[in-house]
């Protein structure tokens, strides 16, 4: 089948979508967007954790069809999403919760030192969050979607937050800090 | 906003601009926040097939037929593969022991073993084909323990064995033996004014690396095979892998693609071999991702172990003697079980003195998973058991239980049972000190809320101040469950310290490679640091830019990608790759700068005296004296022409544990950690909430101290999975494993991770680099048996066995 959605503000198409397929797998093998990580694919680590029209789901669990007609935003699309959003133009708190008509502008680059980074992955490097990186993606799409909707998270909140995505490295201490550091980095 | 941090003191350190002792940030960070970073189940390749494994579904089996012909006939499948496919004679691998089939060839020993490969143009493709292969099983009998793996007309899972353990095993279903006797412990027990005995057992924990186990296989029109892979030992891999495919090494050409955590998973192999042959058949790319049903069975697991302890001590504390028995289940396949042993053994006494020991450590061959490296290994279940001695002793004696271990700690000079000075400082007593001296966590806040007052460890109850604030369920033991306001919630404060080896131990030639070049490009000096070194996550790659800077004098570090084009690195495991590899950066580049100033001196001698005359250094781009003296620009220096140098480095050798005693000088450095745990414990339904985990640990040098502090707090939470969580459940009939997923086997989440406030020493060990001691492992022994005796302190139950789960704790 074909499934028409967008994904990070633009319009894609994949066909040839043998109807169990998740949208992980579509993301990672059809859309050439492996950001989105397959550490369970049994809906218990976050690491493939999306925005669905702005709610954080695990996208391992979310069929590729039922994903027609809606917006995605991956970890790729993020700094762009971010940026939307800070900048007033976007569906900032709305409903959907994304910018993503604004975040038309997204597309794959090369990584290198003037890349643009939303405030929580800058925030994961500098506070030493990343290890082997597996669980990072999951666990900023979700940090970034509690951020959104309460900008001064106690740490009760954010262990709530993000109690759905495992990290096997860090002990979470330093995940903690880099969203205490993004909420306040925000605020300032 | 919410509460700051708890801040992470370094007690010392010399910074410098992106040198070594600096916090500098990982060079792979962008990429790994943008999603960018490449692991190896996100590799691509045009054309590429995808590979499936079919499994064992029994423990222990004979293979009477298989039949693929309805798997072949299925549109999509270019290939299926069984042990009658294999290319050569070669059809075993192993790490030490080559006792593991590429395939299963007659008989499956462990539930999950290989017995064929699809593979086919997608994922799901494989899969259904799979099932279509018929495989006719005639059940076999199980051995699960030591009982029935030695009982008379026990089957034996490896007959006809000639290994280099074969000769001196009891039983050959003992993989390997290693007793050690130093002085004469029953005499010395006759002096004992208390004797206390033991019996603990530890479960299985799983790495639960997030990355599962995956790589790409691409064959190469030179008939060889380019393997794109996630391991933590590239060479090891190559040197098992060529075998089997009857190629060269140099055919087998791997490159570490980006891996998703290790933490010893990925010292065997697990598809690799697999995925080459099914390349190699098709003369297409062939990925392979296990899932996390899968991963569980693809990897060895850390070996489940059953302990035997007694310890005697007189009146005033002093300990007299030590007998344990240590019987560890490797499972169906030799993997790193020798290594365990040796571990286990050795390093049972703990970190203290004892001059007069009795000790056994064995491994068994069982039907049960396969065992092998996780971190720690054969110490971490040694701690546990060793650390609950410590606080019965003491408790016997009357003594507080910290007090007594520092009575009896070892310090530098101290001989392990293996007659081994310990010859750098060994601040046992003084991490102790340390992780007592830090600042309790707030008393139970909930009891504001109106909660029952609990019995505190003394068994009074008390009731503070009452606060105005609700209680947060979230802050009490089962959370957002909502299962307690506070009524029959118990605090408890425990202790424990460890003592783990660092590198490969009992005469392994644990070198490692660098390559180093110095060039001009584009008017600046750059240095290129090239390694065989598996990233894994923890960071060496930073830290080997910041050993070039440091030694090197220069800003622009380029790492290049770990593959085999350089010589081996040794294994990314005992928590050797900063000591070992990073002891090879700076020796590389120590000879770097030789040559630099060999050529400055040619160049420029005769303009200055101080070419001949002082010590020279590289700093800031410049040769400089030691007073400081700039002499020269390192590009000058250098002009048109690149400095390249590959060179081995060794720490100094070791040697084999005697077969029979146990002596022998078999370790390089040792690591220390303390921990305390402050746990909450919900007595009516057995929930552990842990309050803190505080940890102290001495790491000689902190090359990167946010590193080292990421360490310490990661490996402290494994070990809190170890205590209260996490555990391979294994059919006791069928040796079946019972919870292989995410749902039924847990790993800490952030709300079962307490805040973790570290403490880092830094006491030069001045036979290694900078005095650095490997930092990975030693916070994951410690860890465990604090939290444990935290929970006996709060419920005043003996729990002799982890993880603790809540029926040990009610008694259901």
């Amino acid at each position: 089948m074909r499934v028409t959605f967008t994904v990070n503000g633009r319009p894609q198409e994949a066909d040839d979508v043998w109807e169990g397929e998740s949208l992980l797998y579509v993301l990672r093998e059809r859309m050439g967007l492996p950001g989105s990580k397959n550490a369970c694919e049994q809906g218990e680590c976050g690491s493939c954790t999306v925005r669905l029209d702005g709610v954080p789901v695990c996208s391992c669990l979310v069929a590729a069809g039922q994903c027609q007609d809606r917006e995605i935003v991956t970890v790729e699309g993020l700094a762009e999403h971010a940026k939307a959003r800070t900048c007033g133009t976007g569906a900032c708190g709305s409903a959907k919760g994304t910018g993503l008509d604004e975040a038309q502008q997204w597309q794959a680059r090369p990584t290198d030192e003037s890349v643009e980074l939303s405030p929580i992955q800058q925030a994961f490097i500098d506070a030493g969050a990343v290890q082997c990186g597996f669980c990072t993606p999951g666990l900023l799409v979700a940090a970034d979607e509690l951020l959104e909707r309460n900008a001064e998270p106690t740490d009760a909140d954010i262990r709530e937050a993000l109690s759905g995505n495992l990290c096997r490295c860090t002990g979470y201490e330093k995940i903690l800090d880099a969203v205490r550091l993004a909420a306040v980095r925000q605020e300032a | 906003m919410g509460t700051t941090g708890i801040p992470t003191r370094i007690t010392q350190g010399t910074p410098t601009k992106g040198g070594i002792g600096e916090s500098t940030l990982r060079p792979d960070g962008t990429l790994k926040v943008t999603g960018e970073f490449a692991y190896a189940s996100d590799l691509w390749h045009e054309d590429m097939l995808w590979g499936f494994t079919l499994r064992s579904p029994y423990a222990h089996a004979e293979i009477v037929s298989i039949d693929i012909s309805q798997a072949l006939a299925q549109p999509g499948v270019y290939a299926v593969l069984t042990y009658e496919d294999l290319p050569t004679d070669v059809k075993h691998y192993g790490l030490e022991i080559q006792d593991t089939p590429v395939l299963a060839h007659g008989r499956v020993r462990h539930h999950g073993e290989p017995v064929a490969l699809v593979a086919a143009d997608h994922p799901e493709t494989a899969r259904r084909a799979g099932a279509k292969i018929r495989v006719e099983y005639a059940e076999l009998p199980v051995v699960t323990d030591e009982a029935s793996a030695t009982a008379p007309g026990a089957p034996i899972l490896h007959e006809g064995r000639d290994d280099h353990h074969a000769g001196h095993v009891p039983h050959p279903n003992i993989v390997h033996r290693q007793p050690i006797v130093r002085g004469d412990a029953e005499a010395a027990a006759r002096r004992a004014d208390v004797i206390v005995t033991g019996e603990y057992e530890v479960g299985i924990q799983d790495q639960a690396f997030l990355g599962p186990e995956s790589g790409l296989a691409v064959p190469a029109e030179d008939g060889g095979v380019d393997l794109y892979i996630a391991t933590q030992w590239l060479h090891a891999d190559q040197r098992q892998i060529a075998p089997v495919l009857g190629l060269p090494e140099d055919k087998v050409r791997m490159t570490l693609s980006g891996v998703g955590g290790a933490f010893g998973g990925r010292e065997d192999l697990s598809m690799q071999i697999h995925a080459c042959l099914l390349a190699l058949r098709t003369g297409k790319p062939v990925k392979m991702v296990y899932n996390r049903f899968e991963s569980f069975f693809g990897h060895v697991h850390r070996h489940p172990a059953k302990l035997w302890y007694e310890h005697g001590a007189t009146r005033d504390g002093k300990l007299t003697h030590m007998k344990c028995r240590i019987v560890l289940d490797g499972g169906a396949y030799a993997s790193s079980s020798p290594a365990v042993v040796g571990n286990a053994s050795s390093l049972s006494v703990g970190p203290y003195v004892i001059e007069d020991v009795d000790i056994e450590a064995i491994a068994l061959y069982t039907n049960n998973p396969p065992c092998g490296a996780m971190r720690g290994f054969g110490a971490v279940q040694a701690c546990f058991a060793y650390e609950a001695q410590m606080d019965k002793v003491a408790a016997e004696l009357g003594m507080d239980p910290v007090e007594f271990r520092q009575l009896n700690a070892m310090t530098q000079g101290t001989l392990l049972p293996t007659g081994q000075a310990v010859d750098a400082p060994a601040p046992v007593a003084e991490l102790l000190r340390r992780v007592k001296a830090m600042p309790m966590p707030p008393e139970q806040q909930w009891l504001s809320a109106g909660g029952t007052p609990p019995r505190s460890a003394g068994g009074t109850p008390t009731r503070p101040e009452a606060g105005g604030e609700t209680a947060d369920v979230r802050a009490l033991p089962g959370g957002l469950s909502n299962t307690t306001h506070g009524e029959g919630v118990v605090r408890g404060v425990g202790y424990a310290v460890g003592i783990k080896n660092v590198g490969f131990s009992e005469g392994f030639d644990d070198y490692s490679t660098a390559r180093v070049r110095l060039e001009v490009i584009a008017g600046e000096p750059v240095a290129t640091v090239h390694t065989a070194m598996a990233e894994v996550g923890q960071g060496g790659v930073t830290v080997h830019a910041q050993i070039a800077r440091t030694e090197l004098g220069v800003t622009q570090v380029t790492i290049n990608p770990a593959d085999t084009q350089v010589g081996s690195a040794g294994s990314t495991s005992a928590s050797r790759q900063t000591y070992v590899t990073g002891g090879a950066v700076r020796h590389s580049c120590e000879a770097v700068r030789e040559k630099v100033l060999e050529r400055g001196r040619a160049k420029f001698g005769t303009y200055h005296p101080a070419w001949a005359t002082a010590e020279l250094l590289l700093e800031g781009g410049k040769v400089v004296t030691d007073g400081g003296e700039v002499l020269a620009d390192l590009v000058d220096v250098l002009g048109e022409e690149a400095i390249d140098l590959e060179l081995e480095w060794r720490h100094r050798p070791t040697e084999p544990f005697d077969l029979r005693t146990g002596q022998g000088f078999g370790h390089v450095q040792y690591s220390f950690a303390a921990h305390r745990a402050v746990v909450e414990v919900d007595t009516e339904l057995g929930l552990v909430k842990v309050i803190e985990l505080a940890c102290a640990q001495d790491v000689g040098k902190a090359l990167n101290p946010l590193s080292v502090v990421g360490q310490i707090q990661g490996g402290t939470t494994q070990g809190l999975g170890l205590a209260v969580m996490e555990e391979i459940l294994v059919d006791p009939v069928t040796a079946k494993v019972r919870n292989p997923s995410f749902t039924d086997y847990l790993i800490p989440t952030i709300l079962d991770t307490p805040p973790i406030p570290v403490d880092v020493l830094e006491l030069a060990d001045d036979h290694a680099p900078y005095g650095l001691r490997g930092v990975g492992e030693a916070p994951t022994l410690s860890s465990t048996p604090a939290v444990v005796a935290a929970i006996r302190a709060a419920t005043g139950l003996a729990l002799k066995r982890v993880p603790v789960r809540p029926e040990h704790i009610t008694g259901t």
